[in-house]
């Protein structure tokens, strides 16, 4: 299933993004809520978010290298892209998804 | 090892948790402090990574206890590949799910920050990999490389902070790697965070040599050898060098070995060295020092003792060819597999890492004498103290092991022999000299007992030759000049010989001359004998006759009375018959 529906997302040009926390907790709450916003704002119905979190899945942790928590991993489109925080700094964000300010989506 | 830490672990106050690194369980009385982190810091190349993952995998095999490697800097595969050539097999290890290896990319390129976070992911790796090997031991190498991924340096202290708690927590003993400081003992100053124990290792080339130091700078609630302490990074992994026995209580044999030579054994109380003891040979070039070392070895072997042959300055078939030449052959011990050689060039490695081979030597062939010849070669390798203090780990060596040990010692020219021996000579249970004598324009080797521990010795200096049926001590003569040696004794011994088959002459004359005597005298006897036998006849036959005289006159007076008719009865009243 996860092949078809990344498939799908490179067929249009849609953000897959994953969010690692560890465990519900404010900052978890808040990064996934800063996380909405801005997908909402910049790609409206263009992204597709896979929350994961570490505490229910601790062997993933190692897989793709997470220390920081929270942690963001744009998958798609490429290049792998990373940033750690609770994404309440839009500016950073924005840049670490590569996303031009004026909204267009690469 | 693994009984003798344990041993130490229950004597100290906190509880240890041994390494099984040869000589850092004996420094720090045990071990690591069990349950809590330690931190082993230094410059680059110094080999924290290797003690750390030795300390990993000995617990792993040694003391079953399973451990965790975080390694921030090396790939999985490169260290799999680098502790390889330690002897350490990793990929097993971790098949048999001992050891767990995670390698933590931190990648300051790829980390944006865009708010708060903590490194709670870190922990939650660490926590599923103890989990899974259910670990006792954790290394986390090294724990610098968290400060150029994340900038913000205030989340990161206290993640540490809550790190290093955590740690405690879980109950196991940790060991942290970091960067040596300028001022600090790290970088960073995580020593801030790590306070129960922290050790220091030093990599620095002196005079072409690589020379490593490890110290123990702090641990809390126990005693621990504070100095410097060479140590070494072989094929076996980390060795620590101190004193290998720290305190002198090696265990003194009365066993007593012979020197090859039945008349040096003689001179040494009767019987020839004491098991375990160190016996030096020193003298000038071309005495005799490597023949007197040659004979001990063979004796040894004849005995079926193994022996193990150090040398310094001749390659094996030199030493072999050369003992032929006295009647010593060295070569069927050496294919028996009881006689091992071992040669090498001083100057090839450094004071540490001849110790090491020496020691490793000593452990794996386990000898029952070694003969190392000569040791001064050692002497250009350092300075007086470290020569002085790496032969005495040497001799501390054998001695634990109740290894006889044999050292010739080349002594130089002019000095008298004794002086130059100062530095070791005093650790040494046997001393013997080997002196040139020269005296009517020869030289002869003479040999003497300068002292020998624990026995009565002979103080004579003996001569001895190097003949084809090996070392041959000489009887003493003493004359006018002291004790001769060479032609001069000779011609004592003839001169000698020549008195003693001049006195035998005398005395068989003597005796000649008295048996003939008596034979005279005899004679003599005999012939008054006879006469006296003559004149006995003579007067025997004198004194018949006058008895027979004597009776015809008293017949003739008879008769006579007869005649006259004479009374008889008044002729024997008269009286007269």
């Amino acid at each position: 299933m996860k092949a078809a529906k990344k498939k799908m997302a490179r067929a249009h040009g849609k953000f897959w993004l994953r969010l690692y926390i560890a465990g519900q907790t404010a900052r978890s709450v808040a990064a996934l809520r800063n996380l909405q916003k801005i997908c909402d704002e910049r790609l409206p119905g263009k992204y597709h978010v896979e929350v994961i979190d570490l505490v229910k899945n601790p062997k993933l942790a190692a897989g793709d290298q997470i220390v920081a928590v929270p942690t963001l991993v744009r998958r798609l489109p490429p290049p792998l892209k990373r940033m750690i925080g609770d994404l309440s700094d839009t500016e950073s964000v924005l840049v670490g998804l590569d996303l031009r300010p004026e909204g267009a989506a690469s | 090892m693994a009984t003798h830490a344990t041993k130490l672990s229950l004597k100290a106050g906190i509880e240890k948790c041994p390494t099984g690194i040869i000589g850092l369980d004996q420094i720090t009385e045990g071990g690591l402090p069990r349950g809590r982190p330690t931190l082993l810091c230094g410059n680059a190349g110094c080999g924290k990574t290797v003690t750390a993952m030795e300390f990993l995998v000995r617990g792993a095999m040694e003391f079953n206890e399973a451990g965790v490697f975080v390694a921030f800097e090396e790939t999985n595969k490169d260290l799999v590949e680098n502790v390889a050539s330690m002897g350490f097999d990793l990929k097993a290890l971790i098949a048999r799910k001992k050891i767990f290896l995670d390698h933590v990319r931190v990648e300051p390129s790829e980390i944006a920050e865009t708010g708060e976070y903590d490194l709670e992911g870190l922990f939650i790796r660490l926590g599923n990999a103890i989990a899974t090997v259910g670990a006792k031991r954790v290394v986390l190498d090294t724990i610098e490389s968290l400060f150029s991924g994340f900038a913000d340096t205030n989340i990161l202290r206290a993640e540490l902070r809550r790190l290093f708690q955590w740690l405690k927590e879980k109950g196991v003993t940790a060991v942290i790697t970091a960067e040596a400081g300028e001022n600090k003992l790290t970088r960073h100053g995580i020593e801030e965070y790590v306070a129960d124990c922290v050790i220091l290792l030093d990599h620095r080339v002196e005079e072409q040599n690589s020379i490593r130091r490890l110290r123990v700078v702090k641990y809390r609630g126990t005693m621990h050898g504070t100095s410097e302490y060479p140590f070494l990074i072989g094929a076996t992994g980390v060795s620590v060098l101190p004193l290998s026995a720290l305190k002198l209580d090696h265990k003194a044999s009365h066993q007593r070995v012979s020197s090859g030579i039945p008349r040096l054994d003689t001179m040494l109380g009767g019987k020839g060295f004491f098991r375990g003891s160190g016996v030096l040979i020193s003298g000038r070039a071309g005495t005799g020092k490597s023949s007197l070392a040659a004979h001990f070895v063979q004796a040894a072997c004849q005995r079926g003792e193994r022996a193990l042959y150090l040398a310094s300055e001749q390659s094996t078939d030199e030493v072999i060819r050369n003992m032929r030449s006295i009647g010593i052959d060295l070569e069927p011990w050496v294919k028996r597999g009881l006689l091992h050689f071992y040669a090498e060039r001083p100057g090839s490695f450094g004071l540490e890492k001849h110790l090491v081979t020496i020691h490793d030597l000593a452990a794996k062939l386990d000898p029952k004498v070694v003969v190392i010849d000569p040791i001064t070669n050692y002497a250009a390798l350092g300075t007086r103290g470290e020569v002085k203090s790496m032969i005495s780990r040497v001799m501390d060596t054998f001695k634990s092991r109740q290894i006889t040990a044999l050292y010739t010692s080349l002594t130089s020219g002019d000095s008298a022999p004794e002086l130059s021996e100062v530095g070791i000579s005093s650790q040494m249970d046997t001393w013997l000299l080997l002196r040139n004598m020269e005296s009517n324009g020869e030289r002869n080797r003479g040999l003497y007992v300068l002292k020998s521990r624990g026995m009565a010795h002979s103080n004579q200096i003996r001569e001895f030759l190097l003949t084809d049926h090996g070392v041959q001590l000489r009887d003493v003569y003493v004359g006018l000049q002291g004790v001769l040696t060479g032609s001069a004794r000779v011609a004592q011994e003839a001169k000698e010989k020549a008195d003693r088959l001049e006195r035998q002459a005398e005395v068989e004359r003597k005796r000649r001359k008295v048996a003939q005597k008596r034979l005279e005298l005899e004679a003599q006897m005999a012939k008054m004998r006879l006469e006296l036998e003559a004149e006995e006849q003579v007067l025997q036959r004198a004194a018949d006759q006058a008895e027979t005289q004597e009776k015809q006159l008293v017949l003739n007076r008879r008769e006579m009375g007869r005649i006259r008719g004479a009374d008889l009865a008044s002729a024997h009243g008269k009286g007269r018959a």
